[in-house]
């Protein structure tokens, strides 16, 4: 990298550390990227700090749970029609949401080449797969809750803390998915209609939905090794 | 690099990452498959879990392009994550062994299930 960097309204910035003292100092803009962009930034920020106190959470109830914790990889497990597959149906909805995340980096090059058709049709795969994976969390909580009796209160295989943060971290996790693929669906659509053209051809939207969407794979990375794995 | 033009980056970069994502997930899923324990199955969980979301972070999500000024607003408030999970866990610890002192060890048995 260079010693400095240039913006579009040709200010010369000195970049590394100098940089980080020139960009904070007082009374200028901070971030030299489109506010919408910082602001995403910091909503995934606080979203973190969310996430991270129900994975801390769930840490401190499985260390001080007296009862043997519920083994992930049998309670997860599925047969088709052969010996159980431990974990299976999670590894799948985790290839799927790493595909959604590849349509989706690929949305948003798409989206800076101006390329309004072929930006439509890979946020629409993503938000297919986005939803895909919601269908396979419903399954898979109806197998639980039906099939297995766990309840946020208790369950037969162990213990009874099991059930809170399985349905606290997962349900909360859908429904950053849910609400991923609603937001997802509205830009796309408003890419294909013109929308963007109207107000002069600026597609960083879809930059900045692709922060939420990569944001929501990244979560699942930390639950599925923490709490499916471990 | 100034990211107010927009970030433009080759495709080929994305694909190997997004390869490499499906590698590396492969690889924490066989974690499982192959029932590792103990430290190993642990060391492993963590280090590919790090390496995705640095992929996710650093190129899906263009971290890397970005002005130190934003990666350190960033990036660098999830450290007190690190405090509050060295709290909680002491904490955890304490409140199991005065459950162990107070109630004893635990005597649960596995209920049938009824479908």
């Amino acid at each position: 990298m260079s010693e400095a960097a240039m913006t579009s309204t040709g200010e010369v910035l000195p970049n590394g550390l100098k940089g980080v003292v020139e960009d904070f100092s007082a009374d200028k803009q901070a971030f030299h990227v489109p506010w919408g962009k910082a602001m995403m930034w910091i909503f995934l920020l606080s979203d973190t700090f969310i996430f991270s106190c129900f994975l801390i959470s769930y840490m401190t109830v499985r260390i001080s749970a007296t009862d043997p914790w519920p083994i992930p990889s049998e309670v997860f497990a599925l047969s088709f029609g052969g010996d159980p597959i431990p974990l299976v149906l999670i590894a799948i909805m985790t290839f799927i949401l790493i595909t959604s995340s590849g349509t989706m980096a690929l949305a948003v090059n798409m989206g800076y080449r101006k390329n309004r058709k072929l930006t439509f049709w890979l946020m629409i795969a993503t938000a297919l797969l986005g939803a895909s994976f919601v269908g396979m969390q419903a399954f898979e909580w109806t197998k639980l809750i039906v099939d297995e009796g766990v309840r946020p209160w208790g369950n037969p295989m162990g213990a009874a803390q099991f059930g809170s943060s399985f349905f606290m971290i997962t349900g909360f996790h859908g429904l950053h998915v849910s609400a991923g693929v609603i937001y997802l669906l509205v830009v796309a659509f408003r890419v294909k209609n013109g929308f963007y053209e109207r107000r002069g051809g600026n597609y960083e939207i879809v930059e900045i939905v692709g922060l939420y969407w990569h944001f929501v794979d990244l979560v699942w990375v930390f639950i599925f090794a923490f709490f499916y794995l471990w | 690099m100034a990211s107010s033009e927009g970030q433009q980056h080759p495709l080929t970069i994305y694909f190997w990452i997004w390869g490499l994502l499906f590698v590396v997930s492969g690889f924490s899923y066989m974690v499982d498959y192959l029932q590792l324990q103990g430290a190993l199955r642990w060391t492993l969980i963590i280090v590919f879990m790090f390496v995705k979301a640095g992929f996710i972070v650093g190129i899906f999500m263009h971290m890397t392009w970005e002005r130190m000024a934003l990666k350190a607003a960033i990036l660098l408030p999830p450290i007190a994550i690190l405090i509050f999970i060295a709290l909680m866990s002491i904490e955890a610890d304490y409140t199991f062994l005065t459950r162990i002192e107070f109630f004893g060890e635990s005597d649960f048995v596995v209920e049938p299930v009824h479908h």
